[in-house]
């Protein structure tokens, strides 16, 4: 009875933090300024929570959280954006906003406070610069601190890899030790071995992997697979010309990869699975590989059922023409439309301290600060801390343009139809698509 | 007034016309009382309704999104009609609609009118059976759209449980929500359970609007109760009957929420209806002229059916 009391207070407080009752309520909160932070309602959003304490009793400036589930964050902040509301001071806006809320003036350009307060972008990893805070990309005006690293990565149920009987099984039919898969093929023979086994009298599947229709799922787990076939978003030397390059007979062979992963390896039911569906699949014990965000991997390894010596994780594996992986993540940027400017920029010069950066990540969040990653004791810092590093070294991102959101309905619906509905080839979802695109980038202006 | 006594008569012509007052209304003719009374209202639709029509009428016309207020306004014509009525993802979204719609229509209409014929008998319980039957309308679409999202789910979902006690299938060898034939009937079964209750209470009225006398003289007659049911309560309840359809019709014609929570409107673009199509061009694209452009053919559309369909409704009514 105590501990369930305990629990449900416990309860009540994450709730409460998560909804930002309460949190940062102090003397200096009454008296003095406070400011709103939008973000996501995840994970990291509870450390940043427990971080910006610190900020309060610096500063005296209070803090509120707006934090938003995935599946309506961007709908629920860029409406606030777009009808030039004023409820977030700071916004830890997805890395595709960066081109609409540069170009639409939601954003407050940081070049000039960044030379001010002496903050280099040669501080931050390089792709974590390009992703979350330029625009346009690869030019040096800045409109985020890059706040929260992030990639797609996998986890996998290292006691099940352990075990004498897979171990046994798997060598006898593949011939090779079960191990951690180096390319997407070994991938797909260990998620297929898995599919439908028994393991201590449940029977459990291959993978869970991003198939959600409605907000950018299917394409998050899809371009993992078209990197590494040999996708390209344009051509390199011809921005916006995608013929060849979107639908490549490599990128096609990548979709039918995906696809074929998804019809043997999933569990039923998994046919608009993302982020939470992920976790609910292998905490459950569903599933021996998981596609997920490795901003979920502090909790999973905290997880009493299937964290600690229980899990293991890995980067996207090698395909046919590369290894790369989907870029995640956000910076942290300042609304335009904010009352409390000053407090704000108050607020992202204290977020880039060197010290402020190894707490971020020691409780949870991912710091994209180079004092942070070079540390020579990163990679032992946390069990999935190598990976992160070697993962972001190899990201790319879906188009960071002002239409991202067009561009990313086209891909979710061309990519689905095929993936799951079986509807065409994926020669002609490729081709459907660049098709869409090109007609999305002539109603923008763009010259191809 | 004859009969009220003196003191009585004082009261009532004090609370009837105070003096004040009296001499202001009296300056007022009836019309302009009437205007008085019901400009508040005009106003309000004009401003919560006529105006944004209009409004979404002028920029169905136009290149305007609503996150680049800064990018001038062009004039289009009827670009954006042209290519929406051209535009092959739209007639398949718009035949999804339509599947949508008849199919929750006929099955709404056929249980609801049956069990309302069972609830009019009285039998022993029928207030609570009423009583049962009538909760799911009362919940919220969206708990709906999640509660069915579990009771789907393959492995765990009692909806497959069932399905596989009576045909000896494997629970987890279908999906509802995941597979191309069976999720337009997934969301067609998830309507029908919420708002059939709703054309049931409707039929209801319409049912015990009969006069008893009406089957007393059939008795009389010996009109079997097969006849009775087709010469007296059919043709009394049919306008009824048209009423739920009518509102139902309309409803299902803008369905979002249930079907964006239970399938998002996938598999691909299995379940994809109108209204989720302009969800997605309105606030996810931002595609406001032309998401105003869909709006208004969805809108001139509904108006269109449901006025041919209130027509064939009074003809009945006249009957």
């Amino acid at each position: 009875m105590k501990r369930t009391m305990k629990t449900l207070v416990v309860a009540c407080g994450a709730v409460a933090a998560a909804f930002g009752v309460g949190a940062g309520t102090t003397p200096a909160q009454a008296q003095g300024k406070t400011i709103t932070l939008c973000w996501a309602a995840w994970d990291p959003a509870n450390a940043l929570v427990e971080l910006s304490k610190d900020f309060t009793a610096k500063s005296g400036i209070g803090m509120k959280f707006e934090f938003v589930p995935w599946t309506n964050y961007a709908d629920r902040f860029l409406n606030e954006l777009n009808s030039h509301g004023s409820l977030c001071d700071l916004i830890i806006g997805d890395s595709q906003w960066i081109g609409g809320a540069a170009e639409n003036g939601q954003y407050v350009k940081l070049n000039d406070f960044f030379k001010k307060e002496g903050i280099s972008m040669d501080d931050y990893m390089p792709a974590t610069v390009v992703g979350y805070s330029e625009w346009p990309k690869n030019s040096p005006n800045y409109w985020a601190l890059p706040a929260m690293g992030d990639a797609v990565g996998w986890t996998y149920r290292k006691d099940w890899f352990a075990r004498p009987d897979v171990q046994k099984d798997f060598k006898a039919k593949y011939g090779r030790d079960i191990g951690v898969p180096k390319t997407l093929d070994e991938l797909k023979d260990i998620a297929q071995f898995f599919q439908g086994r028994d393991i201590d009298g449940k029977k459990v599947y291959g993978a869970s992997i991003y198939t959600e229709r409605g907000s950018e799922g299917i394409t998050m787990g899809v371009s993992n697979y078209l990197y590494d076939y040999g996708f390209k978003y344009d051509d390199p030397k011809k921005p916006y010309a995608m013929d060849g390059f979107v639908n490549s007979a490599g990128a096609v062979k990548g979709l039918e990869a995906y696809k074929e992963l998804y019809k043997c390896c999933t569990p039923p039911g998994a046919s608009n699975s993302y982020m939470s569906e992920g976790l609910d699949a292998f905490k459950s014990g569903q599933v021996a590989l998981q596609m997920n965000f490795f901003a979920f991997f502090p909790g999973l390894y905290k997880d009493p059922n299937v964290g600690g010596d229980k899990i293991g994780f890995f980067v996207n594996p090698a395909g046919p023409a590369g290894q790369a992986t989907q870029l995640g993540g956000q910076g942290i940027s300042v609304v335009s439309y904010s009352k409390n400017q000053p407090e704000a920029l108050q607020y992202i010069k204290w977020f880039s301290g060197g010290d402020v950066q190894k707490k971020w990540w020691a409780l949870g969040g991912y710091s994209c600060a180079k004092s942070v990653l070079n540390d020579p004791s990163f990679p032992d810092s946390a069990p999935f801390a190598k990976e992160f590093l070697q993962s972001m070294g190899m990201v790319v991102d879906f188009w960071a343009e002002p239409s991202y959101a067009q561009l990313l309905q086209a891909e979710q619906k061309r990519v689905h139809d095929y993936v799951v509905a079986d509807k065409g080839t994926a020669q002609e979802a490729l081709d459907g698509l660049v098709k869409d695109w090109k007609a999305i980038f002539k109603e923008e202006g763009k010259k191809f | 007034m004859n009969e009220l006594s003196a003191s009585s008569r004082i009261t009532y012509r004090a609370v009837m016309v105070r003096p004040g007052m009296a001499r202001r209304i009296r300056g007022l003719s009836d019309k302009t009382l009437a205007w008085l009374f019901i400009t508040p209202t005009i106003v309000l639709l004009l401003a919560i309704n006529i105006f944004p029509l209009l409004w979404t009428i002028y920029l169905s016309f136009t290149n305007y999104r609503a996150n680049r207020a800064n990018v001038p306004t062009i004039w289009l014509g009827a670009d954006w009609y042209q290519s929406i009525l051209t535009d092959p993802d739209i007639w398949a979204a718009m035949q999804v609609t339509a599947h949508f719609v008849i199919w929750t229509v006929v099955i709404e209409t056929v249980l609801g009118f049956g069990l309302a014929y069972l609830i009019d008998k009285k039998f022993r319980g029928h207030g609570m059976w009423t009583t049962i039957i009538l909760l799911p309308m009362m919940l919220s679409p969206a708990v709906v759209g999640n509660f069915w999202t579990f009771l789907y789910q393959p492995q765990i979902g009692l909806f497959n449980y069932v399905v596989a006690f009576f045909t000896g299938r494997a629970a987890s060898s279908f999906q509802m929500l995941g597979d191309v034939t069976l999720s337009p009937w997934a969301i067609v079964i998830v309507d029908a359970w919420m708002w059939t209750p709703y054309v049931m209470l409707i039929c209801l009225a319409g049912l015990r609007s009969i006069p008893d006398y009406i089957y007393e003289a059939a008795e009389v007659d010996r009109a079997s109760k097969w006849r009775q049911f087709w010469s007296i309560t059919l043709p009394m309840a049919l306008p009824f009957i048209m009423l739920a359809v009518l509102f139902r019709g309309i409803e299902n014609f803008k369905m979002f929420d249930m079907v964006n929570l239970l399938t998002g409107g996938g598999p691909g673009s299995t379940t994809e209806v109108a209204s989720i199509t302009l969800k997605r061009a309105a606030f996810e694209s931002w595609r406001t002229g032309y998401s105003s452009a869909f709006a208004i053919i969805l809108f001139v559309t509904v108006f269109g059916l449901a006025n041919i369909y209130v027509k064939a409704l009074n003809k009945v009514k006249s009957r």
